[in-house]
């Protein structure tokens, strides 16, 4: 395997136990946790293949790993507003717990 | 091959497994600060310079530590017991990241595209990084501004305490 191929590996292990956290783990924080951990993977594999075929657009890969940053900051931050809000409603913060479509 | 990639890649899975696996959600929050540090790293050791910096920045500096509040403002649940290890959602859940995780890697080891070294890429200093902020990619850079302007707005809206009942907040609003 050539380093190319080891760092995409390694970029799908890393979503997949994103992926884990976020199908098997009954927090809603677990949850959003799973989901950065995959926002992360996709950003690594921008990066390397950035760096495998940047010749032809010097800074595309790049730029896009930074506005991915970028919205995956605001996802967070929206995203535990949101956790806060649900615990202040149903005092908890497992998935089980938020049953019904009218709070 | 480089050794150096090597041992920081081993670094991100043994963190990220870590947030998979630990009970306590702040040790969670804590590995998960420890595999954005670690990405960072490699972002650093793949020459991208500015998005390793950033990468520790924003998410090791801002939501790291975001998650760890939460999770002390949600206090009463992160200590309470997760039910049986081998449920069914949770087989089932496994289940699928491990289809998932099976089909990229065989699709990476069989592509013939992905056989090539890493080359290095042209030279990306700040410099040429802001100039091209500010012209090919200036729409998308506003773009990105206003998301973040209407996101954290709305983060705050959202986190609010609500004004309690009869209290000066909630009189003076129905004035």
């Amino acid at each position: 395997m050539s380093t190319l191929q080891v760092l995409l590996t390694v970029s799908a292990l890393l979503f997949c136990l994103g992926l884990t956290a976020a199908l098997t783990r009954r927090s809603v924080i677990m949850i959003l946790i799973g989901i950065e951990l995959m926002l992360n993977a996709a950003n690594l594999n921008f990066i390397v293949f950035w760096r495998a075929h940047g010749d032809s657009d010097p800074s595309g890969g790049f730029m896009f790993a930074l506005f991915g940053i970028a919205v995956a900051a605001a996802e967070a931050a929206v995203g535990l507003a949101l956790i806060l809000l649900v615990y202040r409603h149903y005092r908890s913060t497992r998935s089980e717990d938020l049953n019904k479509l009218k709070g | 091959m480089n050794v150096v990639l090597f041992i920081i890649a081993a670094l991100i899975l043994v963190g990220a497994l870590a947030t998979v696996c630990v009970r306590n959600l702040v040790y969670c929050a804590l590995s998960l600060a420890a595999t954005f540090a670690a990405l960072g790293m490699l972002y650093l050791a793949l020459g991208a310079e500015f998005i390793g910096w950033v990468q520790i920045l924003v998410y090791v500096g801002a939501v790291a530590v975001l998650i760890v509040f939460v999770i002390l403002l949600t206090a009463p649940d992160r200590m309470r017991s997760v039910g049986p290890l081998f449920s069914r959602s949770r087989i089932l859940g496994v289940g699928v990241s491990l289809g998932v995780f099976g089909t990229i890697a065989y699709a990476v080891h069989k592509s013939g595209s992905l056989k090539g070294s890493l080359s290095m890429p042209a030279e990306t200093d700040m410099q040429s990084i802001g100039e091209e902020l500010l012209s090919s990619y200036l729409v998308p850079l506003e773009a990105t501004g206003v998301l973040l302007t209407v996101a954290l707005i709305g983060a705050v809206l959202f986190a609010r305490e609500e004004p309690v009942e009869g209290s000066e907040e909630s009189q003076e609003s129905k004035d």
